[in-house]
Protein backbone atom coordinates (compact mmCIF):
# COMPACT_ATOMS: atom_id res chain seq x y z
CA UNK A 1 0.00 0.00 0.00
CA UNK A 2 1.04 3.70 -0.65
CA UNK A 3 1.35 4.43 3.15
CA UNK A 4 3.27 1.23 3.34
CA UNK A 5 5.76 1.94 1.46
CA UNK A 6 6.13 5.79 1.85
CA UNK A 7 6.29 5.62 5.69
CA UNK A 8 7.58 1.68 6.14
CA UNK A 9 5.39 1.19 8.96
CA UNK A 10 3.74 -1.91 8.96
CA UNK A 11 0.02 -1.43 9.36
CA UNK A 12 -2.29 -3.34 12.03
CA UNK A 13 -4.57 -5.21 11.27
CA UNK A 14 -7.58 -2.73 12.16
CA UNK A 15 -6.36 -0.19 10.50
CA UNK A 16 -5.83 -1.68 7.53
CA UNK A 17 -9.47 -2.67 8.11
CA UNK A 18 -11.10 0.49 8.83
CA UNK A 19 -9.14 2.28 6.15
CA UNK A 20 -10.10 -0.09 4.06
CA UNK A 21 -13.81 0.02 4.57
CA UNK A 22 -14.17 3.94 4.65
CA UNK A 23 -12.09 4.48 1.04
CA UNK A 24 -14.49 2.04 -0.26
CA UNK A 25 -17.72 4.16 1.28
CA UNK A 26 -16.12 7.50 0.11
CA UNK A 27 -15.37 5.73 -3.22
CA UNK A 28 -18.70 4.91 -3.27
CA UNK A 29 -19.92 8.61 -2.52
CA UNK A 30 -22.17 7.13 1.07
CA UNK A 31 -19.67 8.83 3.83
CA UNK A 32 -17.97 12.57 3.32
CA UNK A 33 -14.29 12.28 5.07
CA UNK A 34 -14.96 15.52 6.65
CA UNK A 35 -18.23 14.28 8.43
CA UNK A 36 -16.20 11.28 9.87
CA UNK A 37 -13.93 13.79 10.87
CA UNK A 38 -16.80 16.29 12.50
CA UNK A 39 -17.93 13.31 14.58
CA UNK A 40 -15.21 12.43 16.06
CA UNK A 41 -13.84 15.73 16.87
CA UNK A 42 -17.40 16.03 18.22
CA UNK A 43 -17.10 13.07 21.14
CA UNK A 44 -12.92 13.23 21.60
CA UNK A 45 -13.62 17.36 22.05
CA UNK A 46 -16.86 18.40 22.90
CA UNK A 47 -19.09 15.99 24.19
CA UNK A 48 -18.10 14.41 27.51
CA UNK A 49 -18.28 14.12 30.86
CA UNK A 50 -17.58 17.64 32.39
CA UNK A 51 -21.57 17.82 31.05
CA UNK A 52 -22.53 15.60 33.52
CA UNK A 53 -20.75 17.24 35.97
CA UNK A 54 -22.32 20.49 35.12
CA UNK A 55 -25.80 18.72 35.63
CA UNK A 56 -24.88 17.32 39.14
CA UNK A 57 -23.21 20.43 40.34
CA UNK A 58 -26.52 22.15 39.29
CA UNK A 59 -28.37 19.82 40.94
CA UNK A 60 -26.41 19.87 44.41
CA UNK A 61 -27.19 24.13 44.25
CA UNK A 62 -30.37 24.17 43.00
CA UNK A 63 -33.55 22.43 44.70
CA UNK A 64 -36.24 22.77 41.91
CA UNK A 65 -33.71 21.99 39.33
CA UNK A 66 -33.37 18.81 40.99
CA UNK A 67 -36.83 18.49 41.27
CA UNK A 68 -37.06 18.76 37.59
CA UNK A 69 -34.30 16.21 37.24
CA UNK A 70 -36.57 13.76 39.66
CA UNK A 71 -39.55 14.35 37.47
CA UNK A 72 -38.35 14.11 34.03
CA UNK A 73 -34.52 14.20 33.35
CA UNK A 74 -34.63 14.40 29.78
CA UNK A 75 -36.02 17.92 30.10
CA UNK A 76 -34.17 19.39 32.93
CA UNK A 77 -30.82 18.17 30.93
CA UNK A 78 -31.97 19.32 27.54
CA UNK A 79 -32.64 23.04 29.47
CA UNK A 80 -28.64 22.95 29.82
CA UNK A 81 -28.09 21.87 26.24
CA UNK A 82 -26.92 18.41 26.40
CA UNK A 83 -29.36 16.96 24.00
CA UNK A 84 -28.96 14.31 21.14
CA UNK A 85 -28.05 10.74 20.63
CA UNK A 86 -28.22 8.03 22.80
CA UNK A 87 -29.66 10.80 25.80
CA UNK A 88 -32.91 10.67 24.54
CA UNK A 89 -34.71 9.42 27.10
CA UNK A 90 -32.66 10.34 30.48
CA UNK A 91 -33.57 9.00 33.93
CA UNK A 92 -31.42 10.73 37.10
CA UNK A 93 -31.00 8.64 39.54
CA UNK A 94 -29.63 9.84 43.02
CA UNK A 95 -27.37 8.48 45.84
CA UNK A 96 -28.12 8.78 49.52
CA UNK A 97 -27.03 7.87 52.78
CA UNK A 98 -28.39 4.79 52.14
CA UNK A 99 -28.68 3.75 48.84
CA UNK A 100 -26.15 3.98 45.86
CA UNK A 101 -27.04 3.93 42.08
CA UNK A 102 -24.63 1.71 39.73
CA UNK A 103 -25.27 1.56 35.78
CA UNK A 104 -24.42 -0.94 33.14
CA UNK A 105 -25.26 -1.95 30.17
CA UNK A 106 -25.18 -6.38 30.63
CA UNK A 107 -26.48 -6.36 26.29
CA UNK A 108 -23.76 -4.08 25.03
CA UNK A 109 -22.91 -0.44 26.15
CA UNK A 110 -25.48 1.55 25.72
CA UNK A 111 -24.57 4.95 27.80
CA UNK A 112 -25.71 8.44 28.29
CA UNK A 113 -23.44 10.10 25.57
CA UNK A 114 -25.23 13.89 25.76
CA UNK A 115 -23.60 14.26 29.57
CA UNK A 116 -21.20 11.69 29.83
CA UNK A 117 -19.66 11.40 25.97
CA UNK A 118 -18.53 7.78 25.03
CA UNK A 119 -18.43 5.18 27.41
CA UNK A 120 -14.92 3.95 28.76
CA UNK A 121 -12.91 1.10 27.47
CA UNK A 122 -13.92 -1.46 31.06
CA UNK A 123 -17.54 -0.15 30.68
CA UNK A 124 -18.19 -1.65 27.40
CA UNK A 125 -15.89 -5.08 28.67
CA UNK A 126 -16.76 -8.54 29.93
CA UNK A 127 -16.06 -8.24 33.49
CA UNK A 128 -17.84 -4.74 33.90
CA UNK A 129 -20.99 -5.92 32.09
CA UNK A 130 -20.84 -9.79 33.92
CA UNK A 131 -20.32 -8.54 37.31
CA UNK A 132 -21.73 -5.32 37.84
CA UNK A 133 -25.01 -6.54 38.41
CA UNK A 134 -24.20 -9.93 40.77
CA UNK A 135 -21.27 -8.66 42.94
CA UNK A 136 -21.58 -4.47 42.37
CA UNK A 137 -19.35 -4.30 45.65
CA UNK A 138 -16.57 -6.22 44.51
CA UNK A 139 -16.38 -4.45 41.35
CA UNK A 140 -16.68 -0.87 43.37
CA UNK A 141 -14.01 -2.41 45.69
CA UNK A 142 -11.50 -2.12 42.66
CA UNK A 143 -12.28 1.25 41.96
CA UNK A 144 -11.41 1.83 45.25
CA UNK A 145 -14.58 2.72 46.86
CA UNK A 146 -15.95 0.74 50.12
CA UNK A 147 -19.77 1.45 50.78
CA UNK A 148 -21.20 0.89 54.40
CA UNK A 149 -22.43 -3.05 54.25
CA UNK A 150 -25.73 -2.11 54.79
CA UNK A 151 -25.57 0.38 52.05
CA UNK A 152 -28.81 -0.45 49.40
CA UNK A 153 -27.30 -0.71 46.09
CA UNK A 154 -29.61 -0.19 43.29
CA UNK A 155 -28.50 -1.49 39.82
CA UNK A 156 -29.64 -0.14 36.39
CA UNK A 157 -29.33 -2.24 33.36
CA UNK A 158 -29.61 -0.38 30.38
CA UNK A 159 -31.87 -2.48 28.77
CA UNK A 160 -34.09 -0.62 26.33
CA UNK A 161 -33.62 3.33 24.99
CA UNK A 162 -33.80 5.32 28.59
CA UNK A 163 -30.49 6.09 29.73
CA UNK A 164 -29.42 6.50 33.21
CA UNK A 165 -27.34 9.03 35.00
CA UNK A 166 -26.30 8.92 38.72
CA UNK A 167 -26.79 11.69 40.94
CA UNK A 168 -24.08 11.62 43.94
CA UNK A 169 -23.73 12.55 47.12
CA UNK A 170 -22.82 15.73 47.82
CA UNK A 171 -19.42 15.97 49.58
CA UNK A 172 -19.08 17.75 52.84
CA UNK A 173 -17.61 21.16 53.27
CA UNK A 174 -18.70 22.52 50.05
CA UNK A 175 -21.63 25.08 50.67
CA UNK A 176 -19.28 27.90 49.78
CA UNK A 177 -18.55 26.57 46.41
CA UNK A 178 -19.86 27.67 43.22
CA UNK A 179 -21.24 25.12 40.58
CA UNK A 180 -17.31 25.54 38.58
CA UNK A 181 -15.74 24.72 41.86
CA UNK A 182 -18.77 21.84 42.51
CA UNK A 183 -18.58 20.08 39.36
CA UNK A 184 -15.06 19.82 39.43
CA UNK A 185 -15.62 17.33 42.17
CA UNK A 186 -17.68 14.97 40.03
CA UNK A 187 -15.76 12.48 38.37
CA UNK A 188 -16.87 10.51 35.25
CA UNK A 189 -17.02 7.46 37.22
CA UNK A 190 -19.07 9.03 40.07
CA UNK A 191 -21.97 9.50 37.35
CA UNK A 192 -21.90 5.99 36.17
CA UNK A 193 -21.66 5.07 39.88
CA UNK A 194 -18.59 3.43 39.85
CA UNK A 195 -17.07 6.51 42.09
CA UNK A 196 -17.96 9.14 44.68
CA UNK A 197 -17.76 12.99 44.32
CA UNK A 198 -14.12 13.82 45.55
CA UNK A 199 -14.07 15.74 48.61
CA UNK A 200 -12.44 19.61 48.44
CA UNK A 201 -9.35 18.61 50.07
CA UNK A 202 -8.78 15.79 47.56
CA UNK A 203 -9.43 17.84 44.39
CA UNK B 1 -30.82 -14.41 21.16
CA UNK B 2 -28.90 -16.79 23.58
CA UNK B 3 -25.38 -15.32 22.45
CA UNK B 4 -21.75 -14.03 23.57
CA UNK B 5 -23.38 -10.36 24.34
CA UNK B 6 -25.72 -12.02 26.89
CA UNK B 7 -23.52 -11.27 30.05
CA UNK B 8 -25.05 -10.17 32.95
CA UNK B 9 -24.80 -12.56 35.90
CA UNK B 10 -21.56 -14.53 34.19
CA UNK B 11 -18.41 -15.46 36.23
CA UNK B 12 -15.09 -15.79 34.74
CA UNK B 13 -13.93 -12.67 33.26
CA UNK B 14 -11.46 -11.26 35.55
CA UNK B 15 -11.29 -8.09 37.36
CA UNK B 16 -12.47 -4.81 35.71
CA UNK B 17 -9.72 -2.09 34.89
CA UNK B 18 -10.77 1.73 35.32
CA UNK B 19 -8.79 4.05 33.75
CA UNK B 20 -8.62 7.55 33.61
CA UNK B 21 -11.35 9.43 32.09
CA UNK B 22 -9.37 11.58 30.42
CA UNK B 23 -8.61 8.74 27.35
CA UNK B 24 -11.32 8.61 24.91
CA UNK B 25 -9.26 6.24 22.39
CA UNK B 26 -7.00 3.65 22.51
CA UNK B 27 -5.66 3.94 18.98
CA UNK B 28 -6.84 5.93 15.84
CA UNK B 29 -7.83 3.38 14.03
CA UNK B 30 -11.06 3.44 17.22
CA UNK B 31 -11.64 7.26 16.05
CA UNK B 32 -12.00 6.31 12.34
CA UNK B 33 -14.72 3.08 13.64
CA UNK B 34 -16.48 5.65 15.43
CA UNK B 35 -17.14 8.08 12.57
CA UNK B 36 -17.38 5.74 10.05
CA UNK B 37 -20.10 3.89 12.04
CA UNK B 38 -22.42 7.03 12.69
CA UNK B 39 -21.67 8.26 9.29
CA UNK B 40 -23.01 5.51 7.63
CA UNK B 41 -25.75 4.58 10.07
CA UNK B 42 -26.98 7.62 8.82
CA UNK B 43 -27.95 6.14 5.28
CA UNK B 44 -30.80 4.58 6.95
CA UNK B 45 -30.59 1.22 5.96
CA UNK B 46 -30.44 -0.34 9.38
CA UNK B 47 -31.96 0.64 12.79
CA UNK B 48 -30.53 0.48 16.67
CA UNK B 49 -31.67 -2.34 16.46
CA UNK B 50 -30.72 -3.96 14.03
CA UNK B 51 -27.36 -2.68 14.60
CA UNK B 52 -27.32 -4.31 18.21
CA UNK B 53 -28.03 -7.53 15.84
CA UNK B 54 -25.46 -7.46 13.99
CA UNK B 55 -23.00 -7.38 16.39
CA UNK B 56 -24.30 -10.19 18.73
CA UNK B 57 -24.53 -12.30 15.85
CA UNK B 58 -20.71 -12.08 15.37
CA UNK B 59 -18.86 -15.66 16.41
CA UNK B 60 -18.74 -15.94 19.86
CA UNK B 61 -15.25 -16.54 20.10
CA UNK B 62 -14.38 -13.20 18.28
CA UNK B 63 -17.36 -10.89 20.18
CA UNK B 64 -15.81 -12.09 23.28
CA UNK B 65 -12.51 -11.59 22.33
CA UNK B 66 -12.44 -8.15 20.63
CA UNK B 67 -12.47 -4.63 21.84
CA UNK B 68 -15.81 -2.72 20.78
CA UNK B 69 -14.73 -0.41 18.20
CA UNK B 70 -13.40 -3.66 16.58
CA UNK B 71 -16.88 -5.42 16.98
CA UNK B 72 -18.60 -2.10 15.78
CA UNK B 73 -16.71 -2.01 12.65
CA UNK B 74 -16.88 -6.05 11.67
CA UNK B 75 -20.82 -5.45 12.61
CA UNK B 76 -20.67 -2.41 10.16
CA UNK B 77 -19.48 -4.49 7.42
CA UNK B 78 -22.16 -7.03 7.89
CA UNK B 79 -24.70 -4.55 7.80
CA UNK B 80 -23.20 -2.79 4.69
CA UNK B 81 -22.95 -6.26 2.74
CA UNK B 82 -26.53 -7.29 3.95
CA UNK B 83 -27.45 -4.23 2.83
CA UNK B 84 -26.73 -4.83 -0.90
CA UNK B 85 -24.11 -1.45 -0.76
CA UNK B 86 -20.51 -3.08 -0.49
CA UNK B 87 -19.85 -6.91 -1.30
CA UNK B 88 -17.23 -9.09 0.40
CA UNK B 89 -14.88 -9.09 -2.84
CA UNK B 90 -14.69 -4.88 -2.17
CA UNK B 91 -13.94 -5.51 1.17
CA UNK B 92 -10.75 -7.88 0.26
CA UNK B 93 -10.00 -5.73 -2.15
CA UNK B 94 -9.85 -2.21 -0.04
CA UNK B 95 -11.53 -0.24 -3.45
CA UNK B 96 -15.09 0.13 -4.73
CA UNK B 97 -16.49 -1.62 -7.53
CA UNK B 98 -19.63 0.19 -8.46
CA UNK B 99 -21.02 3.52 -6.92
CA UNK B 100 -23.45 3.65 -3.98
CA UNK B 101 -27.12 3.15 -4.01
CA UNK B 102 -27.89 6.07 -1.44
CA UNK B 103 -25.70 8.72 -2.11
CA UNK B 104 -28.48 11.30 -1.71
CA UNK B 105 -28.43 10.07 2.07
CA UNK B 106 -24.55 10.62 2.40
CA UNK B 107 -24.10 12.69 5.53
CA UNK B 108 -22.31 15.55 5.02
CA UNK B 109 -19.62 17.77 7.78
CA UNK B 110 -22.05 20.91 7.84
CA UNK B 111 -24.81 18.06 8.95
CA UNK B 112 -23.44 16.44 11.67
CA UNK B 113 -24.22 18.73 14.19
CA UNK B 114 -28.06 18.44 13.39
CA UNK B 115 -28.14 14.59 13.36
CA UNK B 116 -26.34 13.75 16.94
CA UNK B 117 -28.13 16.64 18.48
CA UNK B 118 -31.85 15.12 17.47
CA UNK B 119 -30.32 11.65 18.09
CA UNK B 120 -33.51 8.93 17.40
CA UNK B 121 -35.74 8.77 20.39
CA UNK B 122 -37.94 5.54 21.03
CA UNK B 123 -40.98 6.46 22.15
CA UNK B 124 -44.48 6.42 19.91
CA UNK B 125 -47.84 6.44 20.29
CA UNK B 126 -49.07 2.42 21.00
CA UNK B 127 -51.18 0.15 23.31
CA UNK B 128 -51.95 1.71 26.44
CA UNK B 129 -49.79 0.13 29.59
CA UNK B 130 -51.15 -2.87 31.21
CA UNK B 131 -49.20 -3.13 34.08
CA UNK B 132 -48.87 0.13 36.45
CA UNK B 133 -46.55 1.12 39.16
CA UNK B 134 -46.08 -1.13 41.96
CA UNK B 135 -47.60 -4.16 40.12
CA UNK B 136 -45.77 -7.49 40.75
CA UNK B 137 -44.93 -9.15 37.25
CA UNK B 138 -42.83 -11.97 36.55
CA UNK B 139 -40.72 -12.11 33.44
CA UNK B 140 -41.48 -14.66 30.85
CA UNK B 141 -38.92 -17.37 29.72
CA UNK B 142 -38.97 -15.74 26.56
CA UNK B 143 -35.65 -16.88 24.86
CA UNK B 144 -36.10 -15.94 20.94
CA UNK B 145 -33.16 -16.76 18.99
CA UNK B 146 -33.33 -13.52 17.12
CA UNK B 147 -32.83 -10.27 19.17
CA UNK B 148 -34.31 -9.46 22.07
CA UNK B 149 -33.62 -7.01 25.12
CA UNK B 150 -34.59 -9.51 28.12
CA UNK B 151 -31.19 -10.58 29.79
CA UNK B 152 -30.89 -14.10 30.00
CA UNK B 153 -30.06 -13.55 34.29
CA UNK B 154 -33.44 -11.84 34.68
CA UNK B 155 -35.63 -14.74 32.56
CA UNK B 156 -38.88 -16.32 34.73
CA UNK B 157 -38.21 -14.08 37.60
CA UNK B 158 -40.34 -11.63 39.53
CA UNK B 159 -39.95 -8.15 40.50
CA UNK B 160 -42.10 -4.53 40.84
CA UNK B 161 -42.58 -2.28 37.95
CA UNK B 162 -40.85 1.21 39.74
CA UNK B 163 -41.64 3.43 36.06
CA UNK B 164 -44.33 3.31 33.30
CA UNK B 165 -42.19 4.68 30.45
CA UNK B 166 -45.06 4.53 27.91
CA UNK B 167 -44.76 2.78 24.27
CA UNK B 168 -41.18 2.65 22.49
CA UNK B 169 -39.91 0.81 19.79
CA UNK B 170 -39.79 -2.75 20.40
CA UNK B 171 -36.25 -4.38 19.19
CA UNK B 172 -37.52 -8.16 18.85
CA UNK B 173 -39.14 -7.09 15.81
CA UNK B 174 -37.38 -4.39 14.80
CA UNK B 175 -34.15 -5.64 14.69
CA UNK B 176 -35.38 -7.76 11.76
CA UNK B 177 -36.91 -5.30 9.97
CA UNK B 178 -40.54 -6.53 10.78
CA UNK B 179 -41.78 -3.10 12.06
CA UNK B 180 -41.42 -0.79 15.08
CA UNK B 181 -44.46 -2.42 16.78
CA UNK B 182 -44.43 -0.43 19.54
CA UNK B 183 -44.65 -1.78 23.56
CA UNK B 184 -45.14 -0.64 26.50
CA UNK B 185 -42.14 -0.22 28.41
CA UNK B 186 -41.26 -0.36 32.05
CA UNK B 187 -38.53 -0.41 34.68
CA UNK B 188 -38.92 -3.71 36.81
CA UNK B 189 -37.05 -3.79 39.76
CA UNK B 190 -35.58 -7.29 41.55
CA UNK B 191 -34.19 -8.46 44.59
CA UNK B 192 -31.02 -9.91 43.57
CA UNK B 193 -32.19 -12.78 45.89
CA UNK B 194 -34.90 -13.30 43.21
CA UNK B 195 -32.64 -13.13 40.55
CA UNK B 196 -29.35 -15.21 41.69
CA UNK B 197 -30.79 -17.70 44.18
CA UNK B 198 -29.39 -17.65 48.06
CA UNK B 199 -25.83 -16.23 47.33
CA UNK B 200 -27.05 -12.81 46.35
CA UNK B 201 -26.02 -9.84 48.21
CA UNK B 202 -28.83 -8.99 50.51
CA UNK B 203 -28.67 -5.11 49.92
CA UNK B 204 -28.57 -5.32 46.35
CA UNK B 205 -31.96 -4.58 43.97
CA UNK B 206 -31.01 -4.84 39.73
CA UNK B 207 -33.38 -2.86 37.57
CA UNK B 208 -33.43 -3.99 34.25
CA UNK B 209 -36.58 -2.27 31.27
CA UNK B 210 -38.76 -4.53 30.12
CA UNK B 211 -41.19 -4.25 27.35
CA UNK B 212 -44.91 -5.38 27.90
CA UNK B 213 -44.33 -8.55 26.22
CA UNK B 214 -41.54 -9.75 28.41
CA UNK B 215 -43.89 -10.06 31.60
CA UNK B 216 -47.12 -11.58 32.80
CA UNK B 217 -48.83 -10.93 35.82
CA UNK B 218 -47.42 -12.29 39.11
Amino acid sequence: MHDHAHHGNELDEMTARVRALETILVEKGLIDPAAVDAIIETYEHKVGPRNGAAVVARAWNDPDFADWLRRDASAAIASMGFVGRQGEHMVAVFNTPTAHNLVVCTLCSCYPWPVLGLPPAWYKAPAYRARAVREPRAVLAEFGVTLPQETQIQVWDSTAEVRYLVIPQRPEGTDALNAEALAALVSRDSMIGCGLARSPEAA
Amino acid sequence: MNGPQDLGGRHGFGPVLPEDEGIRFHADWEKRVLGVTLAAGALGHWNIDASRHARESLPPATYLSASYYAIWLRALETLLVDAGEVTVEELSRGHADAPGHRQDRRLMADGVEDVLATGGPANRDGPVPVFSIGDRVRTRNHQPSGHTRLPGYARGCTGVVTAVHGPHVYPDTNAHFEGENPKPLYTVRFAAADLYGDDADPTLTVSIDAWEPYLEPA
